[in-house]
């Protein structure tokens, strides 16, 4: 299965990376090859396999509604590139 | 517009009512400062691990329950990703193929159709914080991410905006009674997006669709769905075509606009979520679940009318909200006659607890202080005019009404010989009504009377002056 230019563009696009020409190029090669190898397992019948999301037997794991205490605004803030007043600051978000 | 119908299916989120987050321990309380109801779970620094609350999934399934939905008995949680500033890890943790509940329905009445609303589905999701616009930069609050929220998606079942709008009163007020969301718009603890689209009546293809987003009011939710629909009749009867988009209501202009923005990206990349296990649900807890829930609106509008022999609109009306159908009940327990509490609740009770913006359950007045009231009228101690002086008195002060009554002296007159000197007042100094009246005018009575029982206060018994007044008249 080969992953076109248009491909690696779109996934790009979501990471939101900025790849260079040759970038696109190494990337969508290694991409297609990922997939190739992927493809292999498909040769294996597992219609007999229940589908696993999870390797751990366990379920219901949880906690009770109960208030544990939060950060300090100060200490929240504190690895935040950039932070006015009482917030994040993030580039302007365009609608 | 004829020879079109739309189509309505609605998506609606509602923030649960518990104190936690939903996958940490931090507060959900509204209207904090900003940013100070934050932990490294829920703003995703590197090497947490959320942990489910119990509590939000016995919301969900409480809320399946009242919508007649299957719960799962195996269900997990996805990882939806996209990357925007209010939404710190990179994706949502929501639920994607397996949700908590499905195949549900609701009926509403609305415009004299009865219509059956298919439930597709509810699952529990993790809400995002809120952005903050300025003008080169914008700011993020992250109080509100890991918020838990259900989301709720019908079928496209719905035909009209009048429907899609008793749809969303009609699951405001059950989810208000089984005490799982607040049911606020206006504050966005309750949100709705709609997914429209328009086709020739008759026809059972779909059309095109729009989803509509930003109704964030009831009144909007028919403007909006209006203008919609109405837009998408104009472009096909001009030969267009809809495109499909998401399109933002503003309120203001009363439009809905084209959101111009990464839309071709939905690409969500949805997989199970490896930091939590699976959620199996049994019947022993579904069960238990099942027995602590509340009578819903429905039931007890029914009961409403067969117990207490009170009209539909009444019933309806008491049953809305849970707090005032448990004051209506009260009122009656109490020895109150149910016609007269329901009118009393209708009528003042109502008026006085939207001029003040309060909840029925933290207005002074109590079913008790009714009761007395009613006594007092049926005693005849006062006359029913005084009585509404009194309610509103009440309504204020939270003090018994027959303190009000002794203190202002409000006491009905029903001293015969006190209402005949106040008639004949009112007759020798209106003589030309007094001649009209003789000459047949008769509903000049109304008008005697009211200046009778203004002469009195108000508190002369209405019954003995209008008796006087024919006596003498005739």
């Amino acid at each position: 299965m080969r992953i076109s230019r248009g491909d690696v563009e779109h996934i790009a696009r979501l990471a939101r990376l900025r790849l260079t020409e040759g970038e696109k190029e190494t990337y969508g090669l290694q991409l297609s090859d990922i997939l190739e190898y992927v493809e292999k397992l498909k040769e294996l019948d597992t219609s007999e396999v229940d589908p696993t999301s999870h390797v751990i037997p366990l379920s219901n794991v949880f906690r009770e509604d109960l208030l544990q205490g939060s950060l300090s605004r100060e200490e929240a803030l504190r690895n935040a590139p950039q932070a006015a007043d009482a917030f994040y600051r993030v580039p302007k978000i365009i609608e | 517009m004829s020879g079109y119908e739309a189509v309505i299916g609605l998506e609606i989120h509602a923030q649960l009512l518990t104190e936690s987050k939903i996958f940490c321990g931090c507060s959900t309380r509204f209207g904090a400062e900003p940013n100070t109801q934050t932990c490294p779970v829920c703003i995703g620094m590197p090497g947490v691990l959320p942990v489910l609350n119990r509590r939000a999934v016995e919301f969900t399934i409480r809320t399946g329950l009242a919508l007649n939905c299957t719960i799962a008995s195996y269900s997990r949680f996805a990882r939806k990703n996209y990357f925007y500033p209010d939404l710190p890890k990179g994706y949502q943790i929501s639920q994607y193929e397996l949700p908590l509940c499905r195949d549900g329905h609701l009926e509403i009445h609305a415009g004299g159709v009865r219509r059956r609303v298919g439930i597709t589905r509810i699952h529990l999701e993790e809400d995002a914080g809120k952005n903050i616009h300025q003008k080169d930069s914008s700011l993020v609050d992250l109080n509100r991410a890991g918020v838990p929220l259900m989301e709720i998606v019908t079928e496209p079942d719905i035909r009209t905006p009048t429907e899609a709008a008793a749809f969303m009163k009609k699951l405001r007020n059950i989810l208000r009674y089984l005490d799982v969301c607040d049911g606020n718009m206006e504050q966005g603890s309750l949100r709705c997006d709609a997914n429209v689209s328009v086709r020739p009546a008759g026809s059972t293809g779909l059309g095109t669709k729009t989803e509509v987003k930003n109704i964030n009011s009831f009144r909007f939710v028919e403007k909006a769905l209006a203008y919609e629909i109405r837009r998408q009749m104009r472009v096909l009867e001009e030969g267009g075509r809809v495109v499909q988009e998401t399109r933002l209501w503003d309120p203001a202009a009363g439009v809905t606009v084209s959101m111009r923005t990464k839309e071709e990206a939905q690409d969500y990349r949805y997989f199970p979520e490896p930091d939590l296990v699976p959620l199996e649900v049994g019947e022993e807890w579904i069960e238990e679940i099942r027995s602590t829930l509340v009578e819903l609106p429905d039931k007890k509008r029914e009961r409403f009318m067969s117990e207490y022999g009170l009209p539909e609109y009444d019933a309806e009306v008491l049953t809305e909200e849970r707090a005032v159908a448990d004051w209506f009940e009260e009122a009656v327990r109490l020895g109150g006659s149910p016609k007269a509490v329901s009118n009393w609740m209708m009528t003042e009770l109502s008026r006085l607890l939207n001029e003040t913006g309060r909840e029925i359950a933290d207005a002074p007045i109590t079913p008790a202080h009714l009761v007395s009231l009613l006594k007092l009228i049926e005693e005849g101690t006062i006359s029913g005019t005084i009585a509404k002086t009194v309610f509103e008195e009440v309504f204020r002060s939270g003090r018994e009404p027959e303190v009000i009554v002794r203190e202002k002296g409000l006491v009905q007159i029903t001293d015969t010989g006190e209402i005949e000197r106040l008639v004949d007042d009112v007759l020798s100094a209106n003589p030309a009504e007094v001649e009209r009246y003789r000459k047949g005018e008769a509903k000049l009575l109304g008008f005697f009377v009211g200046q009778v029982m203004k002469a009195s206060k108000g508190k002369a018994n209405p019954k003995l002056v209008n008796e006087l007044l024919r006596r003498k008249l005739s």
